[in-house]
């Protein structure tokens, strides 16, 4: 049995999930049943600075994209930080950890971007016996036009000045969590770096409209006939919160920083994506605010009997594994040739490859062989694009196969050149470096 | 249940039971179901179901738009390749036809529910009378239609959307022809037919003068005389015999005479039948008698066919159906007498089949099962009263692929034509296309010559 046991920057869970700082840990109630159904850790609803607490809109908080089946695919909020009093969650926090000392409590606060705001609210969180703190630098709604969430992380000099205050006044260890709503993502993890933070988290929610209503033409979530842009999250994001993890776990100047990842993460196989693009642990909101907090259960069972399959033992085995196969373009292998195959038993003639290639790609698979509905991909059109595989509905049906070195390329006419060679040295690139003459 | 006493009687049931039993076979899709349903279309290319509907609907594309919450646009898709698309949706034999075409059979043997799908977005646009079609400016031309089933009302509309006037004679009381009294109760409640009629009439330009049968009122000449194209969607009028010994005896009842009488009764309580009531025939009207025999409170109802389970022509749904509904369906057995006691029908002695040197023969053998009701479901047949000297072949009249028949101006469709399928959805694609060589033919008589230099 896989041991799922986590330690992330000295914060000890028994799993790597962690609910993230969201509805479902604003208050005991939530978070005592999340430790109940098993969770390993919560990062609990952010807090704000002492006083009257932020108000929310007293209509819709959600806009949601659906797939089939009313499937949910991408959730969208307008929801601030806690809106309850900074003392009842100070002492909810308290108590609960006391309940559940082996589980991670975290705290996120997001107070305004002065020393004296963030210098006089951590000895408050650090009494709760708290195991660490998050700073929201991520909110992309609301609280960013205050000046705080989202408007801190888009500055990187802010990011460094605020981590380095934080790191001053209080022995707890930081979080920090990142924005995704910025050209690159390593620019804030390197200042959150340089300010001494001990981790980063990310991503936190993307700015967005999920839909228009076309009887009002009002966006939704619409309050009183307006809105206003929400923090995207859920299933949709999580290519995009995989590339940025995986951009900071690579970079240089960051390599090695601890990341707990976050977006989208819905099962098990999404964690260990996570995990092995360079996660330590991992944050879930959306796929409980769904589903409950039993998915949880699926998640360790799951990642549990993949790990035991493959003979890993501990989250160590696996964490970052991934990380050196992602690579630049310009170092992808040009000489490997792949080509699609379609396995005609379960191919069942619905035609979508055939005309996904024929009216949008490289007219590369039959409709007909002998006068019979066939679908058939022609090795000397097919330039191994994938697409055919992604539109197929039948797992499995279409493969790409990659040629052995030495086999004929039928669409080159030459055979496949078993040597590695990238975008650099390539003959077309004008700027590929010249043979020393 | 009712009373089982022996005999031909009516009111075996309670009323609560009748409206149950004769309630709709399968309930309309409600808006989430049809969601649901449609979700699970791929969106073929080159769709195998669009190639098996005999009307060509482009299914894939009235699906997706029932999907992303288009259901009037859906039924305009559908009704641009078939006006009757509501009644098609009910009777169209789905599990031989698109439905098995579908590509989902061979991922989860399970297709998507197309049939259902199209009566839901056919009812929408229906209930809210929503028309998709003008006429064309009038052409002045006239057409008569002989037959107001599915044949001659497709057949019109597409005349009318030309900017043709028509002219549909009928022999029965009301439009609508076998859908109006051929169709078992349960798979068009609700009065469907008729406001399936409206809703096509509703396009103008079209009479219909009910009453009037060729050979009796009127003959083909006479049409010819008239109007400038005629077209003959005359259905199967006439019923094979039984050439069985007692065939006259009290009892003994034609199936289709049985169910255009349900349809045309409000309550079904007036419909009289027997204790125990044999069916006589393989066809899908074999399968509606005996399950409305059933339904009407019969104690037995067996269906007796002189061939194999294989060689029915009530599709594998239909015979699943009547089973369900506890008709039993026996094979190999061909009537060869009627018994009858004071003229009633009191039982049937039925010969063995088998088939020896590929003829069907009996086998010496006998049986004799016990009924008061005997229902022949034996197959109809064309009557060709008044036509003159059309060219007929196996009984029904030869047509070339666009509906021309051997005599000039007169074209034809739907069961009365060779080689049909004998279905509603067959007929209404032969009314449609007889219409468009119609009106090919007519707009060309209309052009001015055109002198070549």
């Amino acid at each position: 049995m896989a041991d799922l046991r986590n330690n992330f920057v000295g914060i000890k869970s028994p799993n790597p999930f962690w609910l993230a700082s969201a509805p479902p840990t604003d208050k005991a109630y939530n978070v005592e049943r999340a430790f109940k159904a098993g969770w390993g850790g919560v990062v609990w609803k952010t807090l704000g600075e002492e006083g009257p607490p932020v108000v929310n809109v007293n209509g819709p908080r959600y806009g949601a994209i659906w797939g089939a089946d009313r499937r949910l695919l991408g959730l969208n909020n307008i929801e601030l930080i806690t809106d309850r009093d900074l003392y009842t969650n100070l002492r909810e926090m308290k108590q609960v950890k006391m309940n559940w000392p082996d589980r991670a409590l975290i705290a996120s606060i997001m107070v305004p971007c002065e020393e004296n705001a963030w210098k006089s609210i951590l000895p408050l969180v650090e009494e709760t016996g708290a195991d660490g703190i998050e700073l929201n630098f991520g909110c992309p709604h609301g609280m960013s036009e205050r000046g705080m969430g989202a408007a801190v992380g888009q500055v990187p000099e802010y990011i460094e000045m605020v981590v380095r205050w934080c790191k001053q006044y209080t022995r707890m260890p930081v979080i920090t969590k990142l924005t995704p709503n910025i050209t690159d993502v390593r620019k804030p993890a390197r200042a959150a770096k340089s300010g001494g933070t001990d981790a980063v988290s990310l991503i936190n929610t993307i700015n967005s409209i999920t839909s228009v209503n076309l009887d009002t033409f009002s966006p939704e979530p619409s309050i009183d006939g307006k809105g206003s842009h929400g923090g995207y999250c859920g299933p949709a994001v999580k290519p995009i919160a995989l590339n940025m993890v995986a951009e900071i776990a690579r970079d240089p100047e960051t390599y090695g920083l601890p990341i707990s990842g976050i977006g989208g993460i819905t099962t098990w196989r999404d964690a260990a994506e996570f995990l092995v693009l360079g996660a330590g642990n991992v944050q879930v909101c959306t796929a409980a605010m769904t589903y409950g907090f039993k998915i949880v259960e699926e998640m360790i069972t799951g990642l549990s009997a993949w790990m035991d399959t493959k003979g890993h033992r501990t989250l160590d085995d696996i964490c970052g594994r991934a990380v050196p196969n992602v690579s630049d373009w310009q170092y992808l292998n040009l000489n490997y040739i792949a080509k699609a195959r379609i396995d005609q038993d379960a191919c069942i003639k619905c035609g979508r490859c055939h005309i996904a290639c024929e009216d949008t790609s490289h007219q590369a698979i039959t409709q007909y062989v002998d006068g019979k509905r066939h679908f058939e991909v022609m090795e000397d059109e097919c330039v191994g694009c994938n697409l055919c595989v992604n539109v197929c509905p039948v797992q499995d049906c279409i493969t790409m196969v990659g040629l052995e070195p030495g086999v004929l390329d039928e669409r080159t006419g030459k055979a496949v050149d078993p040597n590695y060679a990238n975008w650099t040295t390539h003959p077309n690139n004008p700027m590929a470096r010249q043979a020393a003459e | 249940m009712g009373t089982t006493e022996t005999g031909i009687l009516s009111g075996r049931l309670s009323p609560v039971e009748y409206e149950k039993n004769f309630s709709d076979l399968h309930p309309p899709l409600d808006e989430h179901e049809a969601l649901v349903a449609s979700d699970r279309c791929y969106f073929c290319y080159d769709a195998p179901c669009m190639t098996a509907c005999p009307t060509s609907i482009d299914i894939p594309l009235f699906i997706r738009q029932i999907s992303t919450g288009n259901p009037i646009g859906s039924a305009n898709t559908i009704f641009d390749q078939n006006i009757l698309g509501g009644m098609c949706a009910r009777v169209c034999p789905t599990e031989t036809l698109c439905e098995q075409a579908c590509v989902r059979n061979e991922a989860e043997h399970r297709p998507v529910e197309i049939g259902r799908l199209q009566r839901y977005a056919t009812d929408i646009a229906m209930r809210e009378n929503r028309q998709f079609y003008q006429r064309a400016e009038p052409t002045g031309k006239s057409v008569a239609v002989i037959g107001a089933g599915p044949a001659g009302l497709a057949c019109a509309h597409r005349l009318a959307v030309k900017g043709h006037d028509v002219v549909i004679y009928d022999a029965r009381e009301k439009a609508g022809g076998l859908n109006e009294y051929g169709i078992a109760t349960y798979k068009a409640v609700d009065d469907f037919a008729q406001a399936e009629v409206d809703y096509v009439l509703a396009i103008g330009g079209i009479e219909i003068r009910n009453n009037q049968m060729l050979g009796r009122d009127f003959s083909l000449n006479d049409l010819l005389a008239k109007h400038d194209a005629v077209f003959l969607g005359l259905g199967l009028a006439g019923v094979n015999a039984l050439r069985a010994e007692g065939e006259t005896a009290e009892g003994v009842e034609d199936a289709v005479d049985f169910i255009a009488a349900l349809r045309q009764s409000a309550t079904k309580a007036d419909i009289a039948i027997g204790r125990r009531v044999v069916v006589l025939g393989g066809g899908m009207t074999a399968v509606d008698a005996a399950v409305q025999a059933k339904l009407l409170g019969a104690e037995e109802v067996t269906i007796c066919y002189r061939r194999g389970k294989e060689h029915m022509n009530a599709s594998e749904f239909e015979q699943d159906l009547a089973a369900a509904k506890g008709v039993t369906i026996r094979h190999w057995l061909q009537p060869k007498r009627i018994i009858a006691r004071d003229g009633k029908v009191a039982g049937i002695e039925l010969d063995y089949t088998t088939i020896a040197d590929g003829r069907l023969t009996t086998t010496g053998e006998t049986g004799v099962l016990t009924a008061d009701h005997v229902l022949k479901a034996i197959g109809q047949t064309f009557e060709a009263d008044g036509l003159g000297i059309i060219t007929l072949q196996s009984g029904r009249i030869v047509v070339d692929a666009e509906g021309r028949t051997s005599l000039d101006r007169v074209w034809a469709g739907g069961d009365c034509v060779l080689g049909g399928e004998d279905l509603t959805v067959s007929a209404v694609a032969q009314g449609r296309d007889a219409a468009e060589s119609i009106n090919h033919v007519l707009a060309a008589a209309s052009r001015p010559a055109v002198a070549v230099a």
